[in-house]
């Protein structure tokens, strides 16, 4: 019989659609981060390093991406004879040909996948945070405590606790009760999304509630098994943890990362993130390159300026162009003389010679303003910048832009060009 | 699946000074994050030939532990892979490779049991990007009993090559092993076509007279005899088998041309993952015309340099003409000039190597005082 003690499911099913234009051709998990890795590379290293070789990727938005990226998990030691990484789509069953509806219905939908390890734990994560953690001393916490289900919890200034779901724990660390994004918190620890299962606790609530609609663990069966009287536990984490779940944020810890002296740092020996890295070539700084205060990933040519900068592999900065406070994400292009401020640039994109982004004031986005904000210009995956233009700030590019959508060659602040093959020359 | 492929990895020479103290010349890093033999190895993959030895003896260990695991050249393969051979005693033989017509004799056990009807033949510090199927091509269209891949010497010493002259149908009439006065400047590549059973019969017979040299007692004892032809080759090529040659091949790929050719164009080179975090550029850092590597902690000067992994370079260091090898560490108001780094070297702050007279190995193994 195959066993394994503990098993990793990992939510990589969700659009992330706060991303904007970033996540509109793939999944959240697969967005590139740092300068060489993507988001999903850490939960992925973090199981390797815990000692867990199962686990199953739950994938449902744009998985293209993400399936290349696993493929059957040799960058992380996951390809494996027994166990390793299994990628799990939605399927079609008899009678039923649901999508994935919820986090909960998504594991409920691949109880014989776990079934197959006889595993004593689950641990449940989601594709989206940025930190490193070693799960078996969260097992070891839930193994004291003999409880049921242990959820992973950071502190949190108490004055930012309402936009996090609060646990309130009594003096042994049990959790009496949970607050959804409350008013008026009573305690500071929030959730991380991170939970540790014990498999006959799981599998009876994911039975017990299976005609939930978009049945959810923070929603439905955290609470339901609270009611039932198992034994809920918090465990507090106080290490590095970020979630990158909006722009300004996926900006914000990019940018912590080229700090002297990192908080979150990759250059440490112990605890290593892996990576599929197709290009392992080094960079090249050209006699008229200026680096300050960057990092950059592997095969990156760099010809031009760059300053407080996160580049992805295999990127090409012109001579004459210059970056500033920007992430530019592999193989994308920046052309001679082009300016770029406070942009985000994903994966093969050209920004074309003299085009000058991100400048001018902040004005609210026009598309869609909570998403795109923090002054920051985001240019979705393959986008076109054509030469000379002027864009300003919180503004959104996606698809083959020509000259003539940008009225007078300036794309003023708060603008969005929106071009997909469903909706083309929407343009605002 | 028309050809198997044998890398000859197992030499050493003064000519790498105290560089090939502790590796084989295979293993020598070139171009900030391969290894000279990812070159030969990566072209026998691309060429689709899954069934390849290395024969390795001095000073193996390095290259073991970067041919530790053979699938990041695609070679973990059900047919085929990758074999690691270094010499082992038997009841038959209790002799090292005395040579490289004898690493192949050692071997031929298994050189009988494979199916394929050619053998490809190369060494591990060549540079260069080659299809072995045009080779092969070529060879089966000349109908020729061996094929010498050939160039032109661009820049090197002549005689430290084979030295070859061809006929107007590129068949080879002259041979010269090492000439002190060279005819020509066409050399040998060290990379060799041939077919299995010819190879195998002439490799028997050698072993028989007690003769272990390919190149002397066999391309040129048979040169009138059999048909031995050149295939000549204007693509990149160089060796790396002297400190001169490879510090020139690193700084090679300074060249935009070189780069476009090695790292952009396909196929690509492959080599071990090494998992290092991207490189850094503190503030007060400098680099111009460089190759930096993953891994790296960059806050000093950097000029026409080659810096390979996990290198980190403190504080108003100034490093101009120079290759720094892996995971060396160089402390603060460091200068370093025509220089090459061996890989783990730590250098204390407030050093100064400089190469006079030609390119100074340095070598300097301090404690570490880092987090």
């Amino acid at each position: 019989m195959i066993k394994k003690e503990m098993i990793a499911m990992l939510l990589a099913g969700g659009q992330g659609s706060r991303l904007g234009v970033l996540t509109d051709n793939v999944a959240k998990p697969a967005v590139s981060f740092g300068g060489k890795y993507r988001i999903i590379d850490f939960p992925l290293s973090n199981c390797i390093n815990s000692g867990i070789d199962t686990v199953g990727v739950l994938t449902q938005y744009r998985p293209l991406r993400l399936n290349t990226h696993i493929g059957i998990g040799i960058p992380w030691d996951l390809d494996r004879n027994v166990g390793g990484v299994t990628v799990l789509p939605p399927f079609e069953k008899i009678g039923n040909t649901d999508w994935y509806t919820g986090t909960a219905n998504a594991i409920y939908q691949n109880l014989e996948f776990m079934e197959q390890y006889n595993p004593d734990y689950v641990l449940i994560l989601s594709g989206d945070h940025i930190y490193k953690m070693d799960y078996e001393v969260m097992l070891d916490y839930h193994k004291a405590n003999k409880a049921d289900i242990t959820l992973a919890v950071m502190p949190v200034p108490i004055e930012e606790a309402s936009r996090f779901g609060i646990m309130v724990t009594d003096e042994t660390g049990r959790i009496t009760e949970f607050q959804e994004k409350p008013e008026h918190p009573v305690s500071n620890l929030a959730s991380m999304g991170i939970y540790i299962f014990s498999w006959p606790v799981l599998k009876s609530a994911l039975i017990a509630l299976r005609e939930q609609s978009n049945l959810d663990f923070g929603k439905h069966v955290l609470p339901y098994c609270r009611e039932n009287g198992k034994r809920l536990f918090a465990y507090e984490f106080n290490g590095y943890w970020k979630d990158v779940g909006t722009l300004g944020s996926y900006w914000q810890a990019n940018m912590e990362l080229i700090d002297v002296i990192p908080e979150f740092n990759l250059y440490e020996e112990f605890w290593k993130i892996y990576t599929r890295g197709d290009i392992v070539t080094p960079d090249y700084i050209a006699e008229t390159a200026v680096v300050d205060r960057c990092v950059i990933g592997e095969g990156a040519e760099i010809y031009g300026e760059v300053h407080n900068s996160v580049i992805g592999p295999a990127v090409r900065i012109s001579e004459g162009a210059v970056v500033r406070d920007s992430i530019i994400m592999q193989d994308a292009y920046i052309g001679s003389g082009a300016e770029i401020n406070r942009a985000i640039i994903a994966q093969n994109a050209v920004i074309g010679d003299h085009a000058v982004l991100g400048i001018g004031e902040d004005a609210p986005n026009v598309y869609n303003r909570s998403v795109y904000s923090y002054g920051l210009v985001t240019v979705g995956e393959n986008s076109v910048i054509p030469s000379d233009v002027r864009i300003g700030r919180n503004t959104a590019i996606l698809g083959e832009t020509l000259a003539e959508d940008y009225p007078g060659g300036e794309l003023p602040s708060g603008g969005a060009i929106i071009k997909t093959e469903e909706k083309d020359g929407e343009s605002a | 699946m028309r050809a198997v492929g044998i890398i000859l990895a197992g030499g050493n020479n003064s000519r790498m000074r105290e560089l090939s103290n502790k590796r084989a010349i295979a293993a020598m890093p070139i171009a900030g994050s391969y290894r000279s033999i990812d070159f030969s190895l990566s072209n026998m993959t691309n060429s689709h030939i899954q069934k390849v030895a290395v024969l390795t003896q001095y000073n193996a260990r390095s290259l073991n532990e970067h041919l530790s695991s053979s699938k990041w050249w695609d070679f973990g393969r059900k047919q085929g892979g990758l074999f690691l051979f270094p010499p082992t005693i038997t009841t038959k033989n209790s002799w090292w490779y005395r040579g490289t017509a004898d690493a192949i004799a050692q071997n031929l056990d298994w050189l009988r049991q494979c199916h394929e009807p050619y053998v490809v033949i190369a060494s591990g510090d060549g540079v260069y990007k080659l299809d072995y199927n045009k080779v092969l091509e070529y060879h089966i269209g000349k109908r020729a009993d061996v094929t010498v891949v050939c160039t032109e010497c661009r820049g090197d010493d002549v005689s430290r090559f084979g030295v070859l002259k061809m006929n107007d149908d590129c068949r080879i009439e002259e041979f010269d092993e090492k000439p002190m006065v060279s005819k020509s400047n066409l050399i040998s590549t060290g990379i060799y076509v041939i077919r299995r059973r010819q190879l195998i019969e002439m490799i028997e017979k050698c072993a028989q007279e007690d003769r272990s040299d390919f190149v002397k007692d066999i391309l040129i004892r048979y040169k009138d005899l059999k048909r031995i032809y050149g295939y000549k080759i204007n693509s990149y090529w160089s060796n790396i088998s002297t400190v001169e040659s490879y510090f020139r091949t690193n700084m090679d790929f300074l060249k935009r041309e070189v780069r476009d050719y090695f790292f952009h164009q396909g196929p690509a080179v492959c080599t071990k993952v090494d998992d290092n975090p991207p490189a850094k550029f503190n503030p007060g850092c400098s680099v111009r015309n460089s190759l930096v590597s993953s891994g790296c902690i960059i806050n000093g000067t950097i000029e026409n340099s080659v810096i390979f992994k996990k290198v980190f370079i403190g504080n108003n260091c100034f490093i101009k003409n120079s290759i720094i090898l892996n995971d060396v560490y160089i402390g603060d108001n460091t200068c370093i000039e025509n220089c090459v780094v061996e890989s783990r070297d730590t250098i204390r702050a407030n050093s100064r190597h400089c190469g006079e007279n030609g390119i100074k190995i340095v070598i300097e193994k301090n404690e570490r005082y880092t987090i």
